[in-house]
């Protein structure tokens, strides 16, 4: 529309600079891609009315029942606790827990008599617990060589850093090596049934079937394939607090030496300060009779485990198990208040839809 | 880098010793090279293949965050402390280190490409007698090296001769130096007397003594010896790296610094990196987040000494304390633990991912279709990555006007002749028909010297003229003769003009295609051809234009011998000076005029007067004695000028459209919408600038008043701008509310905000450029930034570059708001620099605004879609991101904290440690990026349609410290949930089969599990923007959590490395636990549902607009756009006034010998005593050098 050259600009020719080989005049038109012109077809949800209160309604109706079904099949798990710790001057294990010394060889026995007012069903589940004992402690926890553990021969002669100060005893090198070997649970327990006629029947407690399979089978073993454990571990030391050497922990070779189960379970160390660890389990034995019948009991505990020192507890639980485990009325009281308040919040909100969303929303955008 | 760069440098320069001095001789290479001077080539990248890694890793290190976690590490190998293994804190490390790593070295490559091509400039050299081309890097100090027109200057150079009288050289420095008017070097006369004889050149043993490198860019000190004479050598004999020679056919120099010597690239490397508002504000949160991770930790270590005090002490019997660790000890060590455990409160990811992120948005720009422009191939370009969100939080915009606005380009549009308007076209029933491109043109083929590039469409005009209607003829004929255009005729037929304003150009390349055509001129005479005859009139007066006069005349007698004054001017300085007979044409001519002005077209009346031959005479002789009169020679003049000036008979007015860009009123208008504040800073005069106001809508009819701002003093200016702001807000207070803060790192900086005040009714300001300079004083500034913020449009004009960056620094430091310049020019540039975001446009003016701007494209109109869609997209993916982020990092880190109360504050984690490896880096990396990349509230579409939607980013409202400790809040929340619910549900629970689910590796999955649940849901949460890579991330990394973890605690794996994986078993056996799921589920709905509910309240309540419109969206499809229509017709009584761009009209040069010479050939010693230059007046000089680029620059 203009004469050419009254534009100043037009004469000073800048030095336009063309890259190598720049001769070909490509197009710097970027691409029509969806991508690159940020057209991706997509899905945009928001939160309306119609999705957030039927969400929060369906899930009230969904949580409350389920909650109640928890509630009901935690109520239903029968579980006695006793606590042998002996803190009491009436408790049977008070002397027990006065004088105390790991490397005392006279055990000290105590009685605890119990009574049990419902027939326990199904299997019964023996656990020991303790409370306020540090299983988490950074230190404590890091404190094993997973390789001895698994059997490597080396790591079983020259064991880990993180071990000490449990790695060596004497010069030789502990098997197992570690803070949590050291202090595993001694105290053994047996229960009796005290028939009507006053004969104390013993109650048989099953040792295996309480670790867990991969631990058993994958993550511990015996060192070399030699089926002799004492040659196997031969040039270790027992962990300090140890009566026996782990070799000795079981007559059973498959429940012996590293994988002996009692020693399992303790080595899966606990994510609280209280916790309950498995003991033994009580098989049921017909579907005829209850495994524990209701009746008195008499718990016969070696003890031999401290406790008293740090303000420690040990229990004993017995208990049986549904479908979604143990005793734990938790996720039932929550599930049904999560969708009591669901419930209520989904109502509240339907409400405030109904006053103020309508007005708000259905006022234009001012422009 | 740069400082370690040159540390090393000098590392290497030690073993030289300074340079004191420099001497060298003209075209003695052996002499020069035993000196060892750095030649040519330049270096500007930072790397070779072999310094790469261990300069790249020492840069990278200097960066806080790389540095602790450098720390963390070094903290990680002291077995007491470490809390964690080594490869929680490498891995991330080594990650972000590569990551950047890449991203130098790609820049590097690119630094390198440009070194090399720079390097590879040809030059001619003169070399043994005769001249060769060369690469620049091969041109050594002591060369003497030929530069042509438009070359850049290839090294500092000692001006020998040039092609100019006087040996002058006219160099641009706005590259070097971002001045815009053309400079002029000199060389000495004994040098310049060699000329371009090579012989003479070849020949020339100079010896220069002058000052070591150095960067002053005004100073230069030397002597040049000759023959055992000696000349003093200073700075206007040396042309610098970096101008770009102008005006100059050729000229000779002799290289005196090469390359790094420079003074370019001695003043290289100090570009101040812009940080956007988010940057500082990370920088101030991560500082408080490290603080936040003092007090924890120490908060923690109490907690520990105590525990080791009360339980530790007892529980010895199992866990027997360290060898010489007390209870303090300990807990002092257990401070350093937990700083490594609680280590990812400071997100080692952030910069990476934020750096990403804006890259990809970046791209995002560089690919948009819809800021291309086909017309000269331009695709937007985002040349800064490290700014985008700020785009969406532009309050201020500052614009250049021509070629940002404008598009630079002057039509003749319309012309009212004897009272009869032409230019427009109408239909049968008798309707304004909007001329498009497809309107027919008229057809000037039967005109040999017609410009083919004029377009006009109204055919009655041609025919008018070719009926030999005289006022017509006149009309045009004055335009072929009132000018002060210079016309070039290289070929026969081809004809240029030089015209100083593009609009006297239109009006005479308008007189030339009607058949008046302006051929040549003489000092004396002006050659035109009338359809189709030569006609020459003798010249005997140019009554020049100037500010006061808005008018300029010419004296002509035709070869008839009639004398006739033609003269063109404002149309209310004319209509005063017209012959009464003219009253009713005056009518016609005035409504016309009103039409153009509401159009916003720039008008000129037209009128003449016959002259008698003997009144001439004697005012040319009282002329004469007024030229040459010592005193009041001007005042005498303007006199005689009014004299002879009067009872003007009226010819018509000209319209001429200052062509704006497309889409400019309504981008104006949809900024405007968005709040947005824009003010024009211009060159042009006040008129001018007035003028494209109303035509791009910024100033309108309607606006209360329009308050113009044009004192002389610093008092005047004050009492106008006091006045108008009375007036706009009278019961305001007389002091502006300032507002001060503390902000930045440590709230050391003090910041005034001056508070905006509220007012009824749109209002203007116009301020020009001599009250803008007493306006940016400090005691009026505030005065002027209060005035200027209560009015909705801003027009600056007449102002200087420097002003233009005073304008925008005002703005900044009184506003706190984020301010955006455009403009086109180098003397844009300062401003460009000095805002927060410079967008150049590209392709009109030359590079200078582009390649110092941080985003370039090539329409003005583009702006609305760089700010209204991809700023706000950017700024609200920036704010999601950091939102989210730190949401994500606190979360995880905070359920440690709690976790500390249960395990004696011993520092175990409560995860994995390679769920802490992987979980910024692989597990919630991918989500997060393609959420802040892709994430779109509205699509742009309805951007536009609601430019409202703009306002959150300008009021801070997604992030803000606010928002932040909202989040921290929240993250406090989930962390209390994600710790406490598994806490809960897992105290003294079993198994289904009886055996341990309570133990700590189950519990760290667990917990692990639920946050990256919960994690991936909160991000679907806020994703607006579902598209199939998002669906993509977020599946997939859930799936490769599952993936990972199964396998990470797989037999395999701990068969193989069996002390990295000790969580063997893990998953299989507690993934298969209902209530293990049954937690998870019961987490992530605690988590999730108060998020839900309040945000659900929040847009019953009280919705945002974003909200509003993403209901709308849902619920309606998007409106057509609104029909184009024609420009209503508006009728103003407001006109402009005379509308050429420049100040003094340069008649005088018109007139005068030396300038008609210049233009054409001459001889090449042409000598002239009489030059201004040489009789050393700097104001005439001036108007030479400042002329041509006035028009250019505003």
């Amino acid at each position: 529309m203009m004469a050419s050259s009254y534009n100043a600009k037009d004469e000073d020719g800048h030095i336009t600079v063309s890259g190598p080989g720049g001769g070909t005049l490509r197009s710097k038109k970027p691409e029509n891609t969806a991508f690159k012109q940020q057209r991706l077809p997509a899905w945009q949800p928001i939160l309306t009315a119609g999705t957030v209160l039927p969400a929060f309604f369906i899930i009230g109706l969904l949580f409350i029942p389920i909650g109640i079904g928890l509630f009901v099949t935690s109520n239903n798990i029968k579980e006695f606790e006793v606590d042998y710790t002996g803190v009491d001057m009436s408790s049977p294990c008070f002397n027990c827990s006065q004088n105390f010394s790991w490397n005392s060889t006279r055990p000290c026995t105590c009685t605890i008599p119990f009574y049990l007012d419902q027939p326990y069903e199904s299997n019964v589940y023996v656990y020991y617990g303790l409370s306020n004992f540090y299983q988490n402690h950074r230190r404590y926890v890091k404190s094993r060589d997973d390789s001895q553990l698994n059997g490597d021969v080396n790591s079983l002669m020259s064991p880990s850093k993180e071990c000490e100060p449990y790695a060596f005893h004497e010069n030789k090198p502990i098997a197992p090596c570690g803070a949590i070997a050291n202090s595993m649970f001694n105290d053994t327990l047996e229960l009796f049934y005290n028939d009507p006629n006053g004969t104390r029947i013993p109650i048989p407690l099953n040792t295996t079937g309480i670790a867990w399979w991969t631990d058993k089978h994958v993550k511990f073993g015996n060192p070399g394939g030699n089926p002799n454990l004492t040659a196997a571990f031969q040039g270790t030391t027992k962990p300090v607090n140890w009566r026996r050497p782990v070799y000795e922990l079981d007559a059973d070779p498959g429940n012996n030496g590293f994988i002996n189960e009692d020693f399992i379970v303790w080595m899966r160390t606990a994510a609280l300060p209280t916790f309950r660890k498995l003991y033994r389990i009580i098989n049921k034995k017909s579907s005829m009779v209850p495994t524990l019948p209701r009746g008195n009991y008499t718990l016969e505990v070696v003890y031999n485990y401290p406790v008293r020192s740090f303000e420690g507890r040990k229990r004993v639980i017995l208990s049986t198990i549904s479908w979604m485990g143990g005793k734990n009325p938790f996720l039932g009281i929550a599930y049904i208040t999560v969708g009591s308040v669901c419930f209520f919040l989904g109502v509240v909100l339907l409400i405030v839809h109904h006053k103020c969303g309508n007005r708000n929303n259905s006022a234009d955008i001012s422009n | 880098m740069g400082s370690v760069a040159s540390y090393f440098g000098r590392l290497g320069g030690k073993e030289q010793k300074k340079e004191e001095e420099r001497l060298f001789r003209a075209n003695d290479r052996p002499f020069n090279l035993s000196y060892h001077y750095a030649d040519n080539a330049i270096k500007t990248s930072k790397y070779n293949l072999f310094t790469f890694l261990p300069l790249n890793l020492f840069e990278q290190f200097r960066r806080l965050a790389n540095a602790y976690f450098l720390f963390l590490m070094a903290l990680q190998v002291i077995p007491q402390i470490s809390s964690l293994s080594w490869f929680t804190t490498a891995v991330p490390l080594i990650l972000v280190l590569s990551i950047t790593a890449v991203k130098d070295a790609s820049d590097d490559i690119n630094r390198h490409k440009s070194d090399k091509q720079v390097n590879n400039r040809m030059v001619k050299v003169l070399i043994d007698g005769e001249l060769r081309n060369e690469k620049w890097l091969n041109v050594q100090v002591g060369d003497i090296i030929k530069l042509e027109n438009n070359q850049f200057v290839t090294a500092d150079l000692l001006l020998l001769t040039s092609s100019e009288p006087l040996n002058l050289v006219y160099v641009e420095t706005a590259e070097l130096d971002g001045e815009t008017n053309l400079k002029v070097k000199q060389a000495l006369t004994v040098t310049g007397d060699m000329g371009d004889s090579i012989d003479a050149l070849a020949g020339f043993k100079g010896e220069v003594r002058c000052e070591p490198p150095n960067n002053r860019l005004d100073k230069f000190k030397g002597t040049l010896t000759l023959d055992g004479q000696t000349y003093s050598l200073d700075n206007d004999k040396v042309l610098l790296r970096g101008c770009t020679l102008r005006n100059t056919e050729w000229c000779f120099g002799v290289v005196i610094f090469g390359g790094p010597d420079t003074k370019l690239m001695q003043n290289s490397g100090k570009t101040t990196f812009k940080r956007t508002s988010i940057d500082h504000l990370m920088n101030v949160l991560v500082l408080c987040i490290f603080g936040l991770l003092a007090s924890m930790c120490a908060v923690l270590a109490i907690g520990n000494g105590i525990w080791e005090v009360r339980e530790g002490s007892v529980f010895t019997v199992f866990l027997p304390l360290e060898q010489g660790v007390n209870a303090a000890l300990s807990s002092f060590l257990s401070f350093w633990s937990y700083v490594i455990v609680l280590n990812t409160l400071v997100p080692i990811s952030l910069y990476v991912s934020v750096e990403i992120i804006r890259l990809g948005n970046s791209f995002f720009i560089d690919w948009d279709r819809k800021m291309y422009y086909p017309k000269n191939d331009t695709p937007a370009q985002a040349r800064t990555t490290t700014l985008n969100e700020e785009l969406g939080q532009i309050k201020y915009i500052f614009s250049d006007k021509t070629g940002t606005l404008t598009q630079n380009i002057m039509t003749f549009n319309r012309c009212s002749i004897n009272g009869k308007a032409y230019g427009e076209l109408f239909d049968f029933s008798g309707q304004r028909v909007e001329i498009t491109e497809k309107t027919a043109r008229v057809d000037f083929s039967w005109n040999q010297l017609a410009d083919p590039k004029f377009t006009f469409h109204d055919h009655s005009l041609l025919e008018t003229v070719r009926e030999g209607n005289p006022e017509a003829q006149a009309f045009f004929r004055l335009l072929a003769l009132c000018h002060t255009v210079m016309p070039e005729e290289k070929k026969e037929g081809e004809l240029y003009y030089q015209a100083q304003s593009p609009d006297e150009g239109a009006l005479v390349t308008a007189a030339r295609n009607f058949g008046f055509v302006f051929r040549s001129r003489t000092p004396e005479t002006i050659t035109a051809m009338e359809m189709g005859r030569t006609v020459t009139y003798e010249l005997l007066a140019v009554l020049d234009f100037n500010n006061v006069r808005k008018r300029m005349s010419v004296i002509v007698r035709n070869p008839e011998g009639k004398l006739t004054l033609y003269c063109k001017g404002a149309d209310t300085i004319i209509f005063e000076r017209l012959h009464p007979s003219c009253n009713k044409l005056k009518e016609a001519t005035i409504g016309h005029l009103n039409e153009y002005a509401g159009d916003g077209l720039r008008t000129l009346a037209l009128a003449y007067k016959p002259l008698d031959e003997s009144y001439m005479d004697k005012w040319r002789q009282r002329h004469h004695e007024a030229s040459t009169a010592m005193e009041g020679r001007e005042e005498r003049l303007d006199e005689l000028y009014e004299e002879i000036e009067k009872d003007l008979l009226l010819l018509g007015a000209t319209a001429v459209e200052d062509k704006l860009q497309d889409g400019v009123p309504q981008t104006i208008e949809q900024l405007a919408k968005a709040d947005i504040k824009i003010w024009v800073l211009t060159g042009d005069k006040q008129e001018t600038a007035e003028n494209i106001g109303y035509s791009c809508n910024m100033l309108r009819e309607e606006m209360k008043e329009i308050f113009v701002v044009a004192a002389n003093t610093t008092e005047g200016v004050k009492e106008e701008l006091q006045n108008a702001r009375r007036k706009m807000c009278p019961e305001a207070a007389e002091e502006p509310s300032v507002k001060k803060a503390r902000a930045g790192l440590f709230w050391l900086q003090k910041t005034e905000t001056v508070q905006d005040e509220k007012v009824d009714g749109d209002y203007g300001l116009v301020i020009n450029g001599h009250s803008l300079a007493f306006a940016l004083e400090k005691n009026l500034q505030l005065e002027l930034l209060r005035t200027a913020c209560m009015c909705q449009t801003v027009i600056c004009c007449r102002v200087t570059p420097l002003q233009k960056a005073q304008v925008v620094q005002l703005v900044k430091k009184y506003k706190q708001a984020v301010t955006l310049a455009i403009g086109d020019g180098a003397n844009d540039v300062s401003m460009i620099k000095a805002a927060h975001i410079g967008v150049g446009i590209s392709g009109q003016e030359g590079m200078q605004a582009v390649l110092s701007s941080d985003y370039s494209f090539a329409q003005f109109r583009y702006l609305q879609r760089l700010l209204l869609v991809h700023g706000r997209w950017s700024y609200l993916r920036m704010c999601k991101f950091l939102q989210y982020f730190f949401y994500k990092n606190f979360t995880f880190t905070f359920v440690h904290f709690w976790y500390a109360f249960f395990c004696g504050f011993s520092a175990q984690t409560v995860y994995d440690e390679w769920f802490i490896t992987l979980y910024n880096m692989v597990y919630t990396a991918l989500p997060v990026l393609g959420m802040s990349i892709f994430d779109q509230d509205v699509n742009d579409r309805w951007s536009f349609q609601y430019p409202q939607l703009y306002t959150p980013g300008q009021l801070n409202q997604y992030f803000s410290k606010k928002a932040f400790v909202l989040c921290m809040m929240h993250s406090c929340y989930s962390s209390l949930i994600l710790f406490f619910i598994p806490w809960a549900a897992m105290h003294d629970t079993v198994r289904d089969d009886g055996k341990d689910l309570a133990d700590y590796q189950s519990f760290a999955l667990l917990a692990q599990t639920c946050l990256l649940i919960v994690m991936n849901i909160q991000l679907c949460l806020d994703t607006y923007y579902w598209t199939a890579v998002n669906q993509f991330f977020v599946w997939g990394s859930l799936a490769a959590y599952f993936a990972i973890t199964l396998t990470m605690y797989s037999n395999g794996m701990f068969l193989i490395f069996t002390s990295s994986f000790p969580f063997i078993g893990t998953a299989r056996n507690s993934l298969n636990q209902p209530n293990v799921w049954l937690t998870i589920f019961l987490t992530s709905l605690l988590c999730i549902l108060p998020v839900v509910a309040s945000r659900f309240l929040f847009i019953q309540l009280r919705p945002t607009i974003n909200d509003k419109v993403r209901q709308k969206v849902r619920k309606e499809a998007l409106p057509a756009p609104a029909p184009r229509r024609p420009p209503a017709r508006r009728i103003s009584t407001r006109r402009s006034g005379y509308a050429f761009s420049h100040a003094q009209g340069y008649g005088d040069l018109v007139t005068s010998r030396r300038f008609l010479l210049k233009l054409r050939s001459r001889p090449p010693l042409f000598t002239q005593t009489d030059s201004p230059l040489a009789q050393n007046e700097p104001q005439l000089y001036r108007t030479i050098a400042e002329d041509p680029e006035e028009s250019q620059s505003p």
